[in-house]
Order: structure tokens, then C-alpha cells, then sequence
């Protein structure tokens, strides 16, 4: 049997909760995890009589987000009515945008493996409120939570430009990074902060001709790792089903399934025989967004640099590679404590070592972030000279980080000094110690003097006795210099 | 003059809108619905070329809050009104099909 030919197709819908204080369209508090029905007043629970009214905060962190997105902004937008009859949604209808949204035709670039990219089509990004949460597991009724009814939310639609499931997961670890640089969303999966929805179809290759599989649209995902598994799932899953019933985009149905995060596997939820019908109209409650020129010139004001430009320029400006940067960059606060080492004089690798490799273990430890260990820049950058400098081994930084993060305003030399980690690179006194050791064992110098097999051996056996009298604190590039020297 | 609106359609509204309708009221809103899209369709007989679209019916535009908190109602409150509860939450019959929110 020949190879099989197939293309993965996937768009995604996403929906990003933004991390205002108040509610879209009325002053309750946006809360996780309060007590239920407790951030509910007239507006979000839908009475009559009851008037909406705009959060401009909320609309100034959504069109921030289309700018970062690349996409056009409307200088005019309204709201519409959406239908639908849910109890998680008192209104009967969900105030959303139809034909006028905020902002529609961008792109997102994405980070793919060894430093390449990929451009995503964005077709439009708009504002609209959340519902409220249905629990299932009290018995033979549901409870409705109505806490997130209204809360703000921009959905993203892309095009169908991903080709594998590595690039849908690369695209919403990349949106995660950007929307938590923007500080408009916490952004966290697990918290339902960011939804994705990914509709999944195939082009399977036969006998000479395409053959589009009916799309499939996945929900339940609530880590980046089912985002992943559940694309893979689905993909065999669609090979399977169209070479058992050879049904089509064409005379298939559009189906929504369901991913069950024990199983592994997606499950049909319903199929689509037709459009639903949210029948939109515009909101009379609330008047339209006319967005001007300043206005508009004062949000992009308060964009910052992307993380995928600012990864890329760590790995030009600094000589990083991508890996590094990307650890770096994956948090904004992070980077530019990063840059603050380096611009108090740090050197750019020892500083990504120690942030990278120490401080970030620590923070996790701690359950903060790097600049949650309140080490002043200043004192890294001094570590890092240290380092260089051979004051201080790669151990021993190691050591003085972590007793930074117990005093954060303890100097790095006087930490050293007060452990005694300050490593002796003076080659009169390292010359003694050599000495000694030579002495001491003759057997293992006649081993290297006489070359072959056990002569490297034995000449790390004299180093270590040198580190072993000096206790761990001679700069072992120093001593290595002297035993080459000496038993040439 | 033809009914704007049949039988067909009035069920599927109401259907659309949860709405059980015996085959009697089905006849009643078919012709009471088309009498008011009657009534409706004179705004028809008006030369509408060119005109822009209306997005609200107020000349205004920009009617913001800031983004600041004011106390909500309390749990309690909130369920008042609730035809039935079951502790802190709205109580609803099952809900099977829990993909309609899109």
C-alpha cells in the first residue's frame, strides 16, 4: 500500500477572558472562585428594566490586543444581540458583535522549532460577555453559577492556517505570552481564562483526488497538552472513519465533540444539520463605539515589544539561542529583568545561566517570579562578574543565589565571602597545594607522565585532590593549567 | 394577498424561542404575525437608496463606565427570585447537551 497522503487542516476559536476589575457591561466584580451567585446584580441576571453600559477599559485592552494581532481597527463598532436559550444565560441572548467587530484582518506570527516562524491569519477579533457556569454532578437537575455571566471576553477567530497539532499548540502558548505581556488577561487555561476551540478537518489524497473530511469542532480543552493530544486524536480518528464510510465535507455533517482528558479520546457531542440560528440584531441598549484617531494613536502608545520579536532580538543582540530565549521571554517581567542585569554591566550568557537555571528554580520553589525574589538586578550583575572573573565557581553561584533569595539584599561578594565560596585563582598559592599533591602520589603522576590509557584518568584523580585540600574552593581551570604545566 | 408569514415558520420561532404552542394559537400567531409584518412592510414603500444603515436610533455614540466595582447583590438576593434553588446556585432541570454555548 502506497504512503498516505494527508494534509491536517485546522482553524482555532479562541476566547480570552481580559482581566478587567469590573464586568463588561455592569459593576459587579470579576472574581474566580467566590462564593456562587455572590457577583450578581439586576444587569448581568438579565431583569427587565435594566440598562447596560460599557466598560472602557474593557474595550481599550480588546482593541489593544487586535493591534498586537495586526489587524485592521474599526473606527466604528456596535453591539448585536446574539439568541440562544441556556440557563447559564438569564438574557436569552449573549451582547456580542456581529457585522461590525472591533477589529478583523490580522496575523499572528508563531514560534516553530529550531528559530523558524509561521504566519497565522487572524480574520477578526471582537468583544462580547461571558455566560454564567452549569455544574452537572449534583444529581438529576443542574446548578447554574451566574459569577462569570458578563464578564468580558474576546473571541479570535483564525483562519484554517495551522498543519499540525505542534503548530495549534504554538500558537496558543504564543497568544498566552502576548496577552499576558499586554496585561489584558491572566491568561490561565486551567482557570478557563483562555478557551480554545479548534475545528479540525482533513485533506486525505486517493486515487488522484482530494477528499475534504467533515469538520470537526473540539471543546472541553482545558491545558495546552489536550489542545495538542486532542488534534493528533482527531486525526487518525478522521483517517479511520472516512475509509469506513467515505463520507465528506460534501455529504457529511459538521460535528462538535467533546475531549475527555482521562480517555485520550474525543467523544461526539452533537452533529450539525444545520446553521444554528442566533438570529442577531443590534443592541438598542447600547450605543456604538466611535473610535478616533488620538484615541486609537493613545492605546497603540501602550503597546509593548511582542515576545517573538523580543526572543528573536535576545538571540541577535545577546548571542542566546532560541531555547534560552524563548525560556526567557516566556514571561515579560522575566525578560526585562534580564536586560536590567545585563545593562548594569552583567555578562548576557552568564546572566541567562543564573536567571535561567537558578533564579527560575528558586521562583518556582517559591511559587513567584524571578523578580518576585526581590534580588536587586544589580546584585546578579555582580554574580555574573564574579563568575566571569573566576571569583566565584558555577557551584558556588549557584549557592549564593539561593542564600539571596533567603536576603535579598545581601551583596553576592559578601555572601561569598561569609561562606568562603570565594574560589582562589592566585597561582602561587594553588602552586603550593599542587605540590603537595604531587608528592603525596607519586604512582598517579608516573601514570600521566607515562601517557596512555590511565593518564587522563589519573590526572583527574591529582585535580580532585587538589579541589578535595582546598576545600572545593580552587578554580579548577586555574589548577588544570598548573598540573599540565608541571607534568609535561 | 399571500400570508407573510406560514405555519411552518411560526412553529419554527417558536421553537427557536422554547416556546410550546398548541395547533389553535399556531393558526392565531400565523395570522397575527403576518397582519403585523403587514403593517411593518409599509417602511418599505420608502426610497432607501443610499442611506446608510442605522446602527442605533440616538445620534450618540461612546457611553462608557470606568472600571471600577460596586457591590453586587449577595447571594441571597440574587436567588430571590429563583423559581428553585439548591444552595448557593440556581437549580434547572438536567441539562444534557452542554455545547450550545458557542
Amino acid at each position: 500500500m502506497d504512503h498516505l497522503q494527508y494534509k491536517v487542516v485546522v482553524g482555532l476559536e479562541i476566547h480570552v477572558q481580559l482581566c478587567t476589575k469590573s464586568k463588561m457591561f455592569c459593576s459587579c466584580a470579576v472574581e474566580f472562585g467566590q462564593p456562587p451567585n455572590s457577583r450578581v446584580c439586576p444587569v448581568c441576571l438579565g431583569m427587565p428594566g435594566v440598562l447596560p453600559v460599557m466598560n472602557k477599559q474593557a474595550l481599550e485592552y480588546a482593541v489593544l490586543v487586535g493591534l498586537a494581532l495586526n489587524c485592521e481597527i474599526a473606527a466604528f463598532t456596535k453591539w448585536d444581540r446574539k439568541s440562544y436559550y441556556y440557563p447559564d444565560l438569564p438574557k436569552n441572548y449573549q451582547i456580542s458583535q456581529y457585522d461590525l467587530p472591533l477589529s478583523a484582518g490580522g496575523f499572528i506570527e508563531i514560534p516553530l522549532e529550531s528559530g523558524k516562524s509561521k504566519t497565522i491569519r487572524i480574520i477578526r477579533a471582537h468583544l462580547e460577555e461571558d455566560a454564567g457556569k452549569n455544574l452537572h454532578t449534583a444529581g438529576n437537575f443542574s446548578q447554574v453559577d451566574l459569577n462569570r455571566a458578563g464578564t468580558p471576553l474576546l473571541e479570535i477567530v483564525t483562519e484554517p492556517d495551522m498543519n499540525t497539532a505542534a503548530e495549534v499548540r504554538a500558537l496558543a502558548v504564543e497568544l498566552q505570552r502576548m496577552v499576558r505581556y499586554l496585561g489584558v488577561s491572566e491568561a490561565d487555561m486551567q482557570k478557563g481564562h483562555m478557551r480554545f476551540e479548534p475545528n479540525v478537518n482533513l485533506i486525505i489524497a486517493k486515487d488522484g483526488i482530494e477528499y475534504r473530511t467533515p469538520i470537526v469542532e473540539i471543546k472541553n480543552l482545558n491545558s495546552f497538552r489536550a489542545l495538542e493530544k486532542s488534534i493528533d486524536y482527531e486525526v487518525s480518528r478522521q483517517i479511520d472513519e472516512f475509509f469506513e464510510t467515505g463520507k465528506t465535507l460534501e455529504t457529511g455533517t459538521k460535528s462538535t465533540r467533546g475531549w475527555d482528558d482521562v480517555k485520550e479520546v474525543t467523544v461526539l457531542q452533537r452533529e450539525k444539520e444545520d446553521a444554528p440560528d442566533y438570529r442577531y440584531f443590534p443592541d438598542p441598549d447600547l450605543v456604538p463605539v466611535q473610535l478616533s484617531k488620538e484615541w486609537l494613536e493613545e492605546i497603540k502608545s501602550r503597546l509593548c515589544e511582542l515576545p517573538i520579536h523580543k526572543q528573536l532580538r535576545f538571540v541577535n543582540e545577546y548571542g542566546l539561542n532560541d531555547y534560552d530565549a524563548g525560556v526567557l521571554t516566556a514571561d515579560r517581567s522575566t525578560a526585562e529583568y534580564f536586560e536590567q542585569v545585563v545593562a548594569q554591566g552583567g555578562d548576557a550568557k552568564r546572566a541567562c545561566n543564573i536567571i535561567t537555571q537558578d533564579l527560575l528554580k528558586l521562583a518556582n520553589e517559591k511559587g513567584c517570579t524571578v523578580v518576585g525574589l526581590r534580588i536587586p538586578a544589580n546584585h546578579i550583575a555582580q554574580l555574573c562578574k564574579m563568575v566571569v572573573m573566576g571569583v566565584a565557581s558555577a557551584t558556588a553561584a549557584t549557592t549564593i543565589t539561593t542564600i539571596m533569595s533567603g536576603s535579598p539584599d545581601k551583596p553576592p561578594e559578601v555572601i561569598a565571602r561569609e561562606r568562603n565560596l570565594i574560589q582562589k585563582s592566585d597561582v602561587g598559592e594553588l602552586e603550593a597545594v599542587v605540590d603537595q599533591v604531587l608528592a603525596e602520589n607519586p604512582k598517579a603522576v608516573e601514570d600521566v607522565t607515562s601517557g596512555g590509557k590511565k593518564s587522563s584518568k589519573a590526572c583527574g584523580f591529582l585535580l580532585g585532590q587538589v579541589m578535595q585540600k582546598t576545600k572545593g574552593q580552587a578554580n579548577p581551570k586555574v589548577v588544570s593549567e598548573i598540573l599540565a604545566k608541571k607534568l609535561e | 394577498m399571500p400570508e407573510k408569514i406560514d405555519q411552518t415558520q411560526v412553529k419554527k420561532v417558536a421553537k427557536l424561542s422554547r416556546l410550546e404552542l398548541t395547533e389553535e394559537e399556531v393558526q392565531q400567531f400565523t395570522v397575527q404575525l403576518s397582519a403585523i409584518l403587514d403593517y411593518v412592510e409599509k417602511l418599505s414603500e420608502l426610497d432607501t437608496e443610499g442611506v446608510e444603515p442605522l446602527a442605533h436610533c440616538l445620534p450618540i455614540s461612546n457611553v462608557f463606565r470606568q472600571d471600577e466595582i460596586r457591590e453586587s447583590l449577595g447571594t441571597e438576593k440574587t436567588l430571590a427570585n429563583a423559581p428553585q434553588r439548591d444552595g448557593e446556585f440556581f437549580k434547572v432541570p438536567k441539562i444534557l447537551d452542554d455545547s450550545s454555548w458557542a
